[in-house]
Formats: C-alpha cells, sequence, structure tokens
C-alpha cells in the first residue's frame, strides 16, 4: 500500500517538475510547481511528518505561490513566448551536466548505502504537532526568533527594494 | 515500508531537474520558481532521514529551510520587479550592465 503511494506520488512529483521546467507559459510552470509541492507534501505524509506537510500546503503551495502568481501576473509575462532559451547547445550542456551532477550524487549514496538507516520504529511519534513544537520552543527556541527577525528585515527590505519611488531629501540641496 | 535510498534517488531526481531548469530558461521568475524547486528537493531527504532514525531534529531544520525559503522569495521577486521597472524585461540574457 505504502509502496504504490510512494510510486504514484514520486512519478507525479518527477513528472509535474518537469513540465515545469520545459513548459513555455510562466502562469503553467507555476501552477505544476503548486502541484508538485501538493505531491511532496503526500510524500511527507507517507513519511508521518503530518506537521510539515500541513506547513508545506498552507505556507509553501499556498502563500508563496500566491506571491509567485501575483508577480507573474503583474508583470505580464506569459505573452513573452521568446523568452525560453533558443540555442540547441545550450540545453544539450545543461543536460549533460544534469546527468554528470545526478551520477555523482548516486555514486555517493551507493558508497553509503550499507550505513543507511532502516526504519525507526517511534517513526509515527516526532511528525507531529506536540513533538516538533516541544523542541522548537526549548532546544531551538533562539534560532526560532531569529528567524522571526529574519522574515521581517526580507518583508522590509523587499519594501524598499520594489519601491517605486525612493524619496530621497538629501538630494534636494 | 520501502527503503531510504529510494527517498535519496527520488530528491536527487527532482533536485537535477531544478538545476536543469535554472541553467535552460531564461525568465527570472522561472529561475527562481527552480531554486525552490531544489530547496524542496533537499527537504524530502533531509525528512526522509528525520523519519527513518527516529529524530526530530532534521524536522526542525526543514521547518528553518521554508522560513528562509519564503524570505528569499520575497528578495528575488521584489529585485525582479525593480529590475522590470527599469528594463521591461526579466530576460537573464538582457540584464548585462555589470557583464563587462
Amino acid at each position: 500500500m505504502v509502496t504504490y503511494a510512494f510510486v504514484i506520488l514520486a512519478v507525479l512529483a518527477i513528472a509535474t517538475a518537469l513540465a515545469m521546467i520545459l513548459n513555455k507559459n510562466t502562469v503553467n510552470s507555476a501552477l505544476f510547481l503548486v502541484l508538485n509541492l501538493l505531491s511532496v507534501a503526500g510524500l511527507y505524509l507517507l513519511l508521518q511528518a503530518q506537521f510539515l506537510a500541513m506547513i508545506q500546503v498552507i505556507v509553501y503551495a499556498g502563500a508563496i505561490m500566491v506571491l509567485f502568481l501575483f508577480v507573474i501576473m503583474l508583470l505580464n509575462l506569459d505573452e513573452e513566448v521568446s523568452l525560453f532559451s533558443k540555442f540547441r547547445a545550450k540545453y544539450i550542456v545543461a543536460f549533460l551536466l544534469g546527468v554528470v551532477v545526478f551520477g555523482q550524487i548516486i555514486y555517493s549514496i551507493g558508497g553509503v548505502t550499507e550505513m543507511l538507516p532502516e526504519i525507526s520504529p517511534n517513526m509515527e511519534f516526532i511528525g507531529t504537532v506536540e513533538a516538533v513544537g516541544e523542541v522548537l520552543y526549548t532546544d531551538y527556541l533562539l534560532p526560532f526568533e531569529m528567524t522571526a527577525i529574519l522574515l521581517t528585515a526580507a518583508v522590509v527590505g523587499a519594501l524598499m527594494i520594489a519601491q517605486y519611488k525612493v524619496k530621497n531629501t538629501d538630494q534636494e540641496i | 515500508m520501502i527503503g531510504i535510498d529510494w527517498y535519496l534517488a527520488l530528491s536527487a531526481v527532482l533536485f537535477i531537474i531544478g538545476v536543469i531548469g535554472v541553467l535552460i530558461r531564461r525568465n527570472a521568475v522561472v529561475i527562481i520558481m527552480c531554486v525552490e524547486l531544489m530547496l524542496n528537493a533537499v527537504n524530502v531527504s533531509l525528512i526522509a532521514f528525520a523519519s527513518y532514525h527516529g529524530d526530530v531534529t532534521g524536522q526542525i531544520l526543514v521547518f528553518f529551510v521554508l522560513a528562509v525559503a519564503a524570505a528569499e522569495a520575497i528578495i528575488g521577486l521584489a529585485i525582479i520587479i525593480a529590475i522590470f521597472r527599469n528594463n521591461l524585461s526579466t530576460d537573464i540574457t538582457k540584464i548585462n550592465l555589470l557583464r563587462w
């Protein structure tokens, strides 16, 4: 049962990722990325990480992708079909580079394959909101607060960068 | 249950698709989406290791990766909007003022 679900979700994730990078329409690319994130959230559920699966759906597939779609529609990017790379050689080089890096990763995984962990018996207890929240608010409290500062700084910085005209009173002198 | 190596292989495949997407696309928004795909692929392997070890620390790390990915997406899109206002394009081959 779990194997069937894994195969279906994995094939869906890979197919939507490929469709995302090969689609000429930017809006379609973003929607395929949403599907990809949803299937990865299903994989998290298979790994019994319920809290992160919900966070993935709400924050990633919800909030961040809505932001992407807003920017795409604000900039009216779906008309620029010519933004796809024209050079055939670039495709071949990118594909070869990808295959080389993939081979490297698979080779390094294969080198440590006897050290990989077997499935843990308490897997179903660690992914709940209680388990994650308890560790997050005790051992990792300082990084958690720093994440809040990071997000605030990111929002303020984004406002400063994307502002239409920054008023600079020093230049009027 | 399936072994952890299948999750690692899936993570590697998703990461490589993200790398190829960054290399072949010219639209800056799609390139940022491919970076998100790569971050997501790494999250899969982190959660697989966390679950198979029975240790919650990997899931905490994924939580922080999500927060940093959100900040990165916000800043990247703001920079793209600022460039679009000057250039009227998000084609990365046309953004070459600082090249030489």
